[in-house]
């Protein structure tokens, strides 16, 4: 069915297609919108789900936790703030192996008070175990929010799914939206150490550091399976619906000498920088990263790279230009921009392409640096 | 006297220390419970008192979760059984700390909604995982590795606090009593909603007591006056019969607390502290039990 919706409206209707049996959320600007309509859901009868109206986010978590444990479905939303106040216990799901949906309006941290949309919330989260994946549009948030489900439940994974899209821009952004019946897209739950008061087992006792490394290093053989599992969920998803993203989605990229890389609404942002680029003769393209974990294997050998950072590890660098240099091994023009809401044109962005400087920093907006 | 089944859930093989109140404690809410029974456990000795995996000394499923989480992951496990059909029990099994100080918004998140659980604090009144700090369930006066000097404030009322979000059943219990505490458990759950049961229990390293005195100790706590025992059921309070014999003829308080490492060198105006918060604490459940409050 063709309508039109917010991004976060866009992430609440293909929840409410996927029937979580429990929903558990707090609420916080901009991600409100998800659990409003969520609650609306459940108030009307639309979605029978037991939603849980808990009094902060380490709570949320925690109570996804405690219901995803019985082999129940289970979905949060946060941002932000609630998204650093629910770190432990982002922890624990991933270390738990249970397959949580999160939408994660991307937001940026205090001080001061700032709604806007940044990538360090999420990425403060990357090395907790669950998959992350970036959006860029109302139905693409839609899609892939379907998608996480059937990923993160997969035998092969049984890691939680991070959906993160940027707050306002997309997540108060009006556009179209085809929504889909997703039938057996995806298909019922089945956890395999759900509890089970018939055969008792300890979850979560001590552990010694042979037992503790082994289960790190399942979770990462986990992580790595997810790469064929979510190519797969693509490729079925395409056929089924007609519509597909790639782990990174390329633009005018074939033939490009020079390419911009992004996440999130600065990736499709991007791209008109790239058609204007394109018709002053300059050969660009752009690429916009949607998996954060599991990182891409991208091989961007002979071009130029600029990397567009909503996001910034203090005393190291742009998180996605430095992961990008340490993968595919490229010295890029890193450009730090965005931040905190900050504007960023496509005018900008081919400013960016036209003044690079290979191998340095830049910080958009800011007088004299280097 | 009430029947208590032969069966186990706490098997011999815990690696708690002797004479240990806490397993003592799980050992008949378990026997009350029965196997259709998921044990929610925050950070405490009970983490520990489990064993290493994949080992582990009980025999229904245990969730061990973050500290402060037990009450919220108890929410979500709760609503998912019933949305299952199913009527498991979900109780959580928590410390003092994990209770009364950082598990405190999460528990009152919990009871404000109702969830259908059983939660059970043991107190043995400070941070015994991490070797006997002091929490805010550390009574005035008492040392801990964090108050070398005694605790300068008094015990947090926790049962007052849970009071106030009106809970199906609120009890206390205490180590030394395991039939009445196996019966508060037992009519715990058989009801729905919110159930709080806070345990008093003595501990010998913390408390620094020998390790054959746990019951010895519970007694005196309870005969003494300073832990009351006590069901609250609809806005109703009833004095269970050893705290009403107390009320009428109380054991001094000194004999309860020469008798702890924890008390050495305690100062009277402690000592006062620690009566009149007892008579305050007395006085009011009486005068709720009458009606008259
Ligand atoms: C967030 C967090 N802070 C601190 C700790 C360390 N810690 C683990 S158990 C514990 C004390 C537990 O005390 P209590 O709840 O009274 O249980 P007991 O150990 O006495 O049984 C502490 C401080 C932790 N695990 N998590
Ligand atoms: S410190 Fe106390 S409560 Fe903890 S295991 Fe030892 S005896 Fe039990
Ligand atoms: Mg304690």
């Amino acid at each position: 069915m063709l309508t039109i919706a917010t991004g976060n409206k866009a992430v609440a209707a293909a929840v409410k297609e996927v029937r979580p049996e429990v929903i558990a959320a707090y609420p916080i600007t901009p991600q409100t919108e998800i659990v409003e309509q969520i609650a609306e859901y459940v108030t009307s009868g639309e979605l029978d789900s037991r939603y849980i109206p808990v009094e902060s986010e380490h709570s949320a978590m925690a109570a996804c936790i405690g219901a995803s444990i019985t082999g129940a479905r289970t979905f949060t939303a946060t941002s932000s703030h609630g998204l650093a106040y629910m770190h432990e216990m982002v922890n624990w799901a991933a270390g738990a192996r249970l397959p949580i949906v999160m939408a994660n309006v991307n937001r940026a941290l205090g001080p001061g008070w700032n709604v806007w949309a940044e990538h360090t919330d999420s990425f403060q989260e990357r090395d907790t175990g669950w998959l992350q994946v970036y959006v860029s549009t109302v139905q693409e948030a839609y899609d892939t929010a379907l998608m996480a489900f059937r990923i993160a439940e997969h035998k092969d994974v049984l890691l939680p799914v991070m959906v993160n899209l940027d707050g306002f821009v997309l997540s108060h952004s009006m556009q179209s939206l085809e929504t889909v019946t997703p039938g057996d897209f995806v298909p019922p739950l089945h956890l395999p150490h759900a509890i089970d008061v018939t055969n008792p087992a300890g979850y979560g006792t001590l552990t010694g550091p042979d037992e503790h490394f082994k289960f790190r290093w399942e979770i990462e053989q986990a992580m790595r399976k997810s790469v064929r599992v979510i190519a797969d969920t693509e490729r079925d998803f395409a056929e089924r619906f007609g519509r597909q993203y790639g782990v990174a989605e390329e633009y005018r990229y074939e033939d490009a000498d020079v390419v911009v890389i992004a996440m999130g609404t600065l990736g499709k942002e991007a791209e008109v920088a790239v058609d204007l680029l394109r018709n002053e003769g300059v050969k660009a393209g752009s690429l916009r990263v949607r998996w954060l974990r599991p990182f891409p294997e991208l091989d961007l050998s002979g071009r130029d790279i600029v990397v567009i950072d909503r996001d910034y590890s203090f005393g190291f660098g742009g998180v996605l230009a430095h992961s990008l240099m340490a993968k595919s091994r490229i010295e890029p023009y890193s450009v730090i921009a965005g931040l905190g809401g900050q504007e960023v044109t496509f005018d900008d962005i081919a400013g960016f392409v036209r003044d690079r400087t290979p191998g340095s920093e830049t910080w958009f907006g800011v007088k004299g640096n280097v | 006297m009430t029947e208590i089944p032969k069966e186990e859930y706490i098997l011999k093989c815990t690696s708690a220390c002797a004479g240990c109140p806490s397993s003592l404690i799980l050992r008949y809410v378990l026997k009350a419970a029965g196997p259709d029974t998921v044990l929610v456990v925050p950070a405490c000795c009970t983490s520990v008192i489990q064993g290493i995996y994949p080992n582990t000394a009980l025999n229904v499923p245990v969730y061990n979760v973050a500290f402060a989480a037990a009450a919220a992951c108890a929410s979500g496990m709760s609503e998912a059984f019933r949305k299952a059909g199913k009527k498991t029990s979900v109780i959580v099994y928590a410390g003092d700390g994990g209770t009364v100080d950082i598990g405190i918004q999460a528990l009152s998140g919990a009871f404000e909604r109702e969830t259908d659980f059983l939660y059970i604090c043991y107190d043995n009144e400070a941070y015994g995982n991490t070797g006997m700090q002091r929490s805010g369930s550390t009574p005035v006066g008492a040392r801990t590795t964090t108050t070398p000097g005694g605790k300068t404030h008094a015990k947090k009322d926790i049962d007052a606090i849970v009071a106030a979000h009106n809970p199906s059943y609120l009890a206390t219990a205490c180590a030394a009593y395991p039939q009445d505490l196996f019966k508060k458990v037992g009519k715990a759950l058989s009801l729905r909603g919110s159930k709080f049961i806070h345990v008093l229990a003595p501990c010998p390293p913390g408390w620094r007591f020998s390790s054959e005195m746990t019951v010895e100790m519970g007694k005196l706590a309870v005969k003494s006056g300073i832990w009351i025992l006590y069901e609250r059921e609809s806005g109703k309070v009833t004095i269970n019969g050893p705290s009403k014999a107390a009320m009428i003829k109380p054991v001094p308080l000194e004999d309860y607390l020469s008798g702890q490492g924890r008390f050495k060198g305690i100062s009277q105006k402690a000592i006062d502290a620690l009566k009149s918060q007892a008579e305050q604490r007395a006085k009011h459940l009486q005068k709720e039990a009458e009606g008259i409050c």
